[in-house]
């Protein structure tokens, strides 16, 4: 068995399962956040039982609409921290987490092995740490709440295999922007693809998250990358409880793939997801002069520490050019304080940026920098659908945290590598 | 259980967020909500949709984010019954759970035309097309799945097997 397979035969209490086969997971963790939270509580009341499974299992995240952007938002997160309080389930409130998927693992609740679920379609996210991880829907969330148990079709499994190395500026978002751009938008669903290989086993866990992020993006049901060193490495000091021994979770040299894609990075520029379709992928350099009025670095793809020092190292001692808005959002307050630390916060204020309080803000088109008609955004979160921060009549492209901020200087989507060449 | 009306066609990966715009998540009606509902694609839908319609749509059908909240607009919007050559997987569970019948049917898209007259009859897996006298088989659903449609929904469905008040 491939270790999606071997954590699912665990968590249904066999020893085996199949591809095909429906399991009757226990689930080790679910969230659900202000704008999914709602609905599922409204459900799970309608179920009609007055306690969750397992309230030590249940986490609320505020991080979608925060601080409350409306009344009707306000209302909401209202609701959640009574439910939280009722039913005595961790609650990170405004100021205290940050978007779910980078809060989740680093308080803890994301561990190797184990399955978790969440009403938010990147949920996929922690697969980076050996989990298997899947978004669902707030009624499921509810049932899941009074359940503590979900029914899951065993994937069929596309394996990942990158090797080569990384060129200066290219990264792990360029990476998985290129493979969506060969699978499509459809090419991965209700699968799970498995990322191996050496380029993986050196990646950093921001890395992985980023990978495993924008694995729903082809359809995939959850992204995985078998857990090591450096996954232990991030967990140290984040959990008491016991790991599974990731030996465990190795995926068998004989395991079945439905297909494996090997890829070599070598000759990997930086890529851009044009509107309005993620799988719209083409380097940076053959797309033209595209000019930009946003450019924004955040989002649970990409507003790790990471990928704000990288822009950082960018912008360094330069202006944002006078028709970019530029807006930066740490993904947590833990971000946010190593960025202050580091000294990255100064540099992006004095180069001309906005930072905005750790929340998915435009995002989703909710709210904190929305687009007008007409505009286009650089972007380093994950969906360029029409209409999705902001205006239907507004265009998106995805890029890595650098080509973002190369492109915040020159105000045309820019390759980082140009600025370097122009430098030397 | 045996579904009719008239469809509406849209064509590959119609997104959740053109299903529902991320702005209108705060809302937690679902009448208001289906005021929205295909805004992105086509704001006059609410309308249309109202006399009970099925949606006919092509590959990856709720492709996007989880928000449950795109298929209670369609469900409350009028929309009887989805259709799609095939679906995003949160879509398609979360249509099954709030009650929102759904099927995959590959070929549909050529085989049905705007305003077509259809019926869907879930458990035989058997679509017919009056306007077109055609009719064809499709992969019936897990029973499983079908008793959580024909109680209305998960929460229905769990409120019956768990036995609560
Ligand atoms: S940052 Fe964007 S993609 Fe991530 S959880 Fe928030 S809204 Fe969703």
């Amino acid at each position: 068995m491939n270790i999606s397979e071997k954590i699912l035969a665990k968590a249904s209490g066999k020893n085996v399962v199949h591809v095909g086969e429906i399991a009757e997971a226990k689930v080790d963790m679910i969230m659900v956040h202000d704008l999914t939270g709602p609905l599922a509580v409204e459900a799970f009341k309608r179920i009609g039982v007055s306690h969750v499974w397992d309230n030590q299992k249940v986490v609320i995240v505020l991080d979608h609409q925060v601080p409350a952007e409306s009344v009707k938002a306000a209302e909401l997160h209202k609701m959640l921290r009574k439910f939280a309080k009722d039913q005595k389930i961790q609650i990170y409130d405004v100021g205290k987490g940050g978007i779910c998927h980078q809060v989740m693992p680093e308080k803890g609740h994301v561990l190797p092995g184990t399955v978790i679920v969440g009403a938010d379609s990147h949920t996929c996210t922690y697969g980076a740490f050996g989990a298997f991880a899947t978004g669902i829907g707030s009624t499921e969330a509810a049932a899941v709440f009074a359940t503590g148990k979900i029914w899951l079709r065993v994937p069929q499994t596309i394996k990942i295999n990158v090797e080569g190395s990384f060129q200066k500026y290219v990264t792990p978002k360029d990476l998985i922007l290129s493979i969506i751009g060969k699978v499509g938008v459809d090419g991965a669903t209700y699968k799970s693809v498995e990322f191996s290989g050496p380029v993986i086993s050196a990646m950093s866990m921001a890395g992985r998250m980023t990978l495993c992020n924008m694995t729903v993006e082809m359809g995939a049901k959850n992204g995985i990358v078998e857990p090591d060193g450096i996954t232990l490495k991030f967990l140290e000091g984040r959990t008491t409880k016991a790991l599974v021994p990731f030996e465990s979770l190795k995926s068998d040299t004989d395991a079945s793939y439905e297909k494996v894609i090997d890829i070599d990075i070598a000759d990997l520029a930086s890529q851009v997801a044009c509107p309005s379709s993620v799988d719209n992928v083409k380097s940076v350099c053959e797309i033209g002069n595209v000019q930009i009025e946003q450019a924004f670095i955040g989002s649970c793809t990409n507003g790790r520490i990471e990928d704000l020092r990288l822009a950082a190292k960018i912008l360094n001692g330069k202006r944002v050019k006078d028709s970019v808005r530029a807006l930066v959002i740490p993904a947590s307050q833990e971000v946010y304080l190593q960025a202050l630390t580091e000294g990255l916060i100064e540099i992006f204020t004095e180069a001309g940026a906005l930072i905005c309080s750790s929340t998915c803000g435009p995002c989703l088109g909710g709210h904190m920098g929305l687009l007008a008609s007409g505009e286009t955004c650089v972007s380093t979160s994950n969906r360029n659908f029409i209409g999705r921060m902001g205006s239907t009549g507004a265009k998106v492209y995805l890029a890595s945290p650098a080509t973002v901020a190369a492109s915040a200087l020159t105000g045309r989507i820019t390759d980082p590598r140009e600025l370097e060449a122009q430098k030397a | 259980m045996k579904i009719t009306g008239y469809a509406i066609k849209f064509g590959d990966n119609v997104d959740t967020d053109v299903i529902l715009p991320g702005k209108y998540l705060v809302l937690m009606d679902p009448k208001e909500l289906a005021k929205h509902a295909m805004k992105g694609l086509d704001p006059t839908f609410p309308d249309k949709a109202k006399k009970g319609v099925i949606v006919v749509g092509g590959k990856n059908f709720g492709c996007g984010s989880s928000r449950e909240q795109a298929p209670l607009a369609l469900k409350h919007a009028g929309v009887q019954c989805v259709l799609a050559e095939s679906f995003a997987r949160i879509f398609f569970r979360n249509a099954i759970n709030i009650g929102l019948p759904v099927s995959e049917c590959k070929g549909i898209l050529a085989a049905v035309d705007n305003g077509d007259e259809l019926t869907v009859d879930l458990e035989a897996g058997k679509i017919q097309n009056f306007s077109k006298k055609a009719s064809f088989q499709v992969s019936k659903l897990p029973l499983f799945i079908l008793e959580i449609l024909l109680d209305g929904g998960l929460i229905e469905n769990l409120r019956r097997r768990l036995n609560t008040k």
